[in-house]
């Protein structure tokens, strides 16, 4: 594949291509130099990329609804840390400044992307309705005891977090080249990610979960390292070993699991909407 | 101080060697390509002592490559001479990030193939290997750094492919930041130095990273196509 002679076809009907894609004439070549077959796996969709850039980056719609899937996810986190402290005796006093801070920086998420939203004239979604048993409402899904029982809360919070990190990755595509939103979710998803850590190492250090690290840590037939098989699709595809179209465990002689544990994966939006929609937010 | 070893094959270019190998029957078609193709991208090389990440993606992914190469020799020391009192449970996360920032190195390495800069020689003569405080805290400064730069530098990234690898690698060093912050004072993992009001983790431009990593740099790194000369 000659990515030049796709180019030069384009120009055939587009005489103005090469104005179009620059600045990004640097771009295309960019991707015939990622030494490796890598580039040749990812050109096609890195193309499509490309094109998209040259005729129009994402629009405001588009935008929108990255941000208002973030909200969604936000308010459900929110909401969940906030129904947690309203739960006497659930968290142990020695740890609500821990998990205050969690709670703190998703209900400054909440705000913050509403703000977002507002300030480009579109409407913020609503917050829904939420079981946090998974019970879809029923008050009587898997996680019953989340309010009772304070390993349950944390194990519910490990997979939210490390549920979220999947799902704002996920959407970084769809801003690619927005410096103010794009920044504001990585911001946003580096967060979610020091407190998906600090839940995990937690929960070690409280022997609730003996072998947790704070990084998802994969086996090669299984992305959740969580022992909670309940939660296996929420870590789908963490098993992942292959990045840019090179095996890592097999060119750099590591561990599946150092090599899985390295690269965190994202989640498409149907799949986190999946999980979380008809269990935790009530449909 | 030796902080070039690869501490996963044990060897100091096995992984290298077998990395290129695998890679290589691409890499070939595509040299030929960027040999015609890639001068806006040619990464500059200071003869005295320096590398210029160079421009575009391959520019940013540089980037990534020298902060990898920084941590990945810095972890490399911190388990070669662990600090005094250091716990198992504490040696094994220090290795484990180690085993991550390595693998970050030679993956960037691998895929920038010619277009990458050079190896860089590490300068660690300000740091006490043997002090906890002062390790945790230069893992701290580093952790935080690499987290900021990766966010700062996303939006320049034009290529969604390596965008979302630069996600996937991000959220790992936020994890391990967050460790190395509540090794130093538990419960510190989203301290206002890092996480604003609004919940959102700093982040900072190439020209501010850079000047930071180059005080643990003999070779120095620029980026002037990104704002910053040495």
């Amino acid at each position: 594949m000659n990515i030049f002679n796709i180019i030069d076809e384009i120009e055939k009907v587009d005489p103005e291509i090469t104005e179009r894609l620059n600045p990004r004439r640097a771009a295309i070549k960019n991707i015939t130099s990622f030494g490796s077959k890598v580039a040749v796996a990812a050109l096609p969709f890195a193309l499509g990329t490309m094109l998209k850039r040259a005729y129009g980056a994402a629009s405001t719609t588009d935008v929108v609804g990255v941000l208002n899937f973030a909200l969604t996810l936000e308010y459900l986190e929110a909401a969940f840390y906030n129904q947690g402290f309203a739960s006497t005796g659930l968290i142990p006093s020695g740890n609500s400044d821990y998990i205050g801070v969690i709670r703190r920086d998703e209900n400054a998420h909440v705000k913050f992307l509403q703000n977002v939203i507002t300030s480009l004239n579109a409407t913020p979604v609503q917050a829904s309705t939420y079981d946090f048993t998974g019970g879809n409402n029923k008050g009587n899904g898997p996680f019953k005891d989340v309010f009772t029982n304070y390993a349950t809360f944390l194990a519910v919070a490990q997979v939210f977090e490390d549920t979220g990190v999947r799902a704002y990755k996920g959407q970084a595509p769809v801003l690619l080249g927005n410096q103010t939103v794009l920044t504001a979710a990585l911001s946003i998803h580096a967060v979610e990610a020091r407190h998906a850590s600090a839940i995990r190492k937690l929960r070690r250090d409280l022997n609730q979960a003996p072998n947790n690290k704070p990084y998802i840590v994969s086996s090669a037939s299984l992305g959740n390292d969580t022992g909670l098989s309940l939660v296996d699709a929420n870590y789908a595809g963490e098993e992942n070993v292959t990045q840019g179209g090179v095996n890592l465990v097999t060119a750099l002689n590591v561990s599946t699991e150092a090599a899985s544990a390295a690269f965190d994966e994202p989640l498409t939006k149907d799949q986190v909407t999946s999980l979380v929609v008809g269990s935790f937010i009530v449909q | 101080m030796k902080t070039d070893i690869n501490p996963i094959s044990g060897g100091a270019n096995m992984a290298r060697r077998s990395f290129l190998r695998y890679a290589g029957a691409g890499a070939a078609a595509v040299a030929v390509l960027g040999a015609t193709a890639c001068h806006k991208d040619r990464v500059m090389v200071d003869p005295v002592n320096g590398s210029d990440i160079g421009s575009g993606d391959i520019g940013i992914l540089n980037y990534a490559y020298a902060l990898e190469q920084l941590e990945a020799a810095f972890y490399t020391q911190v388990v070669a001479t662990p600090y005094s009192g250091i716990t198992n449970l504490e040696l094994t996360y220090m290795t484990d990030i180690r085993d991550h920032e390595v693998i970050h190195r030679e993956f960037f390495k691998a895929a920038l193939g010619t277009s990458a800069i050079k190896q860089l020689t590490p300068d660690f003569s300000k740091i006490n290997f043997s002090s906890r405080d002062n390790v945790l805290a230069t893992a701290k400064a580093f952790e935080d750094l690499g987290v900021q730069a990766y966010d700062g530098a996303g939006y320049l990234i034009q290529s969604a492919t390596y965008l979302t690898i630069a996600g996937k690698i991000v959220s790992v060093e936020a994890r391990h930041a967050a460790l190395i912050a509540n090794l130093i004072n538990g419960g510190s993992f989203v301290s206002s130095d890092q996480v604003d009001a609004n919940g959102l983790n700093g982040s900072k431009a190439i020209a501010d990273v850079l000047p930071i990593a180059n005080a643990f740099l003999k070779t120095k790194v620029s980026a002037s196509s990104f704002n910053y000369t040495i």
